[in-house]
């Protein structure tokens, strides 16, 4: 850090200054994990579109990715980076600091009113940050070729000369194995759990919560879990009892996919 | 009543420490907690050993010097109250007690039971003080205080810096007792000058005497003997974040 006697800007000072005290660094957490959660509710409303169809999921997603000339994807994508890098390098070392202050355990440890989520928000947390890692990886960057190598075929024969993605058949496809499907309740349920005191948390450290309105941010806490597990694994559920299918054209006429690109639909019907 | 203590026996700060077992017997169901170990202690002297230590002054409650984790709670299960009041009626023949000290990195055990909390006394030189010219006492109406002030002041007042928030949290912070301290003087007309500079200056002393940060789990509003609430938290945390704002914005 910085050290010696030189002269620091007093803006620069203060900011560094807010970021070692302990509320500073609490107060990024919860700021940043407003962000987060606001996120989460854009994504998962967007997500709840597959249920509508390929046309309406898809036009979606390309319009995510047309946004202000496609810049506004990497915008958002910048901006979430940043919070998610500041919430998890300050709520790492802010858990470091306290196993530090309690340097010896109790020989008889006990807890009055503290939530099992509130306990284990870095173990959490730290799924949920591997969830993210797989989950980019799999669906955004798409590592997997047969979900890389989807062209919405519908699409490209209303609009000859063009080509977008077919995010539905992706989707659908990704949740066919179920280790994938497993590894996505496992990461959501823990989501869900770090909301669930995470969610009321963030009133109390940004000095919003009193004894009288506790009652409140608690329940609206278990209301964002709940209503984002439902919102998120919805999905999964659906394609595993069948109720979303891969069925082609999605309402449109079939169509033969361009020559060249690998026909990746077919494989998967009904299947 | 028959009694198995678990008690923490430490030599001195270096010493690592050790549960060591004691049979209590015949222990009066009407004796306090303290006067229990007084007993014990009586017997341990008796039979030519080392008495175990654990602070106490007042015993009723006021002082905040006794600072016994006892079961894995500080001053106990017992709701707002402290170890001192603590009676012996609570417990049952033939139950197993452990007693530890407050554990904290920064409240370093003395000896046995006996915990060093001078921490906090720097924390209160840092700011907990407001600056006012003595004289002649002023007009009791001359400032008035709305009475939502005057409560929630009050309320913070009654911390008897006894430690049990630190103790009891997850992480050792002292938010409640900073937190406490802070908002019984941020509330009223006489701590306003002097506000932002305190709140900065507590915070930053609590911080470097290595307590750590809360996690909002409550659990040192459940275990204070005056039940001070986690409010007090968060308008240490609004005070702080308006103080550090000031201070960015001021700062030339
Ligand atoms: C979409 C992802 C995430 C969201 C929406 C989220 C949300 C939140 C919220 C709202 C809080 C409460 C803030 C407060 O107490 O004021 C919080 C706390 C916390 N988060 Fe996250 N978080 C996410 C990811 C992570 C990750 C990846 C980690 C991994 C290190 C993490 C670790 C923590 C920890 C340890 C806390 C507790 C901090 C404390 O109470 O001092 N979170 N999170
Ligand atoms: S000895 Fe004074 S409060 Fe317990």
């Amino acid at each position: 850090m910085i050290k010696g006697n030189y002269k620091m800007n007093p803006l620069g000072k203060a900011i560094l200054q807010f970021w070692r005290s302990s509320i500073g660094r609490k107060i990024v957490v919860a700021l940043t994990g407003v962000l987060l959660v606001l996120f989460l509710f854009g994504h998962v409303a967007g997500n709840l579109l597959i249920f509508q169809g390929r046309e309406a999921m898809n036009s979606y997603a390309q319009f995510l990715h047309e946004m202000l000339h496609g810049q506004g994807v990497w915008i958002a994508r910048i901006g979430l980076l940043v919070a998610f890098v500041l919430h998890i390098w300050a709520t790492i070392s802010l858990t470091r600091e306290n196993k530090e202050a309690r340097n010896a355990r109790y020989a008889c440890d006990n807890t009055v009113q503290a939530s099992r989520s509130s306990r284990i928000m870095i173990w959490s947390g730290l799924t949920v940050l591997a969830f993210v890692i797989f989950h980019i990886f799999h669906f955004t960057i798409r590592v997997d070729p047969d979900l890389a190598n989807l062209p919405d075929t519908a699409y490209a024969a209303e609009n000859p000369g063009e080509s977008r993605h077919d995010v539905y058949a992706m989707v659908i496809k990704g949740f066919q194995n179920p280790l994938v499907v497993l590894f996505y309740i496992v990461g959501i349920t823990l989501l869900c759990s770090h909301l669930s005191h995470g969610v009321a948390s963030l009133f109390q450290t940004l000095g919003l919560r009193s004894r009288k309105t506790s009652g409140f941010e608690t329940k609206l806490s278990w209301a964002v879990a709940i209503a984002l597990w439902i919102g998120f694994l919805s999905i999964p559920f659906a394609v595993m009892v069948g109720a979303l299918k891969n069925k082609p054209g999605g309402g449109h006429a079939e169509v033969a996919p361009p020559s060249g690109a690998p026909v990746a639909i077919a494989d998967i019907h009904e299947g | 009543m028959n009694l198995t203590l678990k008690v923490w026996r430490q030599k001195n700060p270096d010493d690592h420490g050790r549960i060591e077992t004691y049979e209590a017997k015949d222990i009066p169901e009407e004796c306090s907690f303290l006067e229990m170990l007084d007993i014990v202690n009586e017997r341990i002297i008796t039979e030519g050993g080392d008495p175990i230590h654990f602070d106490h002054d007042c015993r009723e409650g006021i002082c905040g010097t006794c600072s016994l984790t006892i079961n894995g709670i500080p001053h106990s299960k017992e709701r707002g109250i402290t170890a001192c009041q603590v009676h012996m009626r609570k417990f049952r023949d033939g139950d197993t007690i452990w007693i530890e000290p407050f554990r904290a990195r920064a409240f370093p055990i003395v000896r046995d039971l006996v915990v060093d909390r001078t921490a906090f006394d720097r924390i209160i030189a840092a700011g907990g003080y407001i600056s006012v010219r003595t004289g002649s006492a002023q007009d009791a109406n001359a400032l008035p205080v709305s009475k939502d002030d005057a409560d929630a002041s009050f309320d913070a007042a009654a911390c008897i810096g006894c430690g049990a928030c630190v103790a009891a949290c997850k992480n050792a912070s002292a938010m409640l007792f900073v937190g406490a301290k802070a908002s019984h003087l941020n509330h009223l007309p006489q701590g306003q000058p002097e506000k932002d500079r305190r709140v900065l200056a507590m915070v930053r002393q609590m911080d470097a005497e290595g307590f750590g940060n809360c996690t909002n789990q409550y659990e040192c509003e459940a275990v204070c003997p005056k039940s001070i609430s986690a409010d007090v938290i968060a308008k240490l945390n609004r005070d702080y974040a308006i103080a550090v704002a000031k201070e960015a914005t001021t700062a030339s």
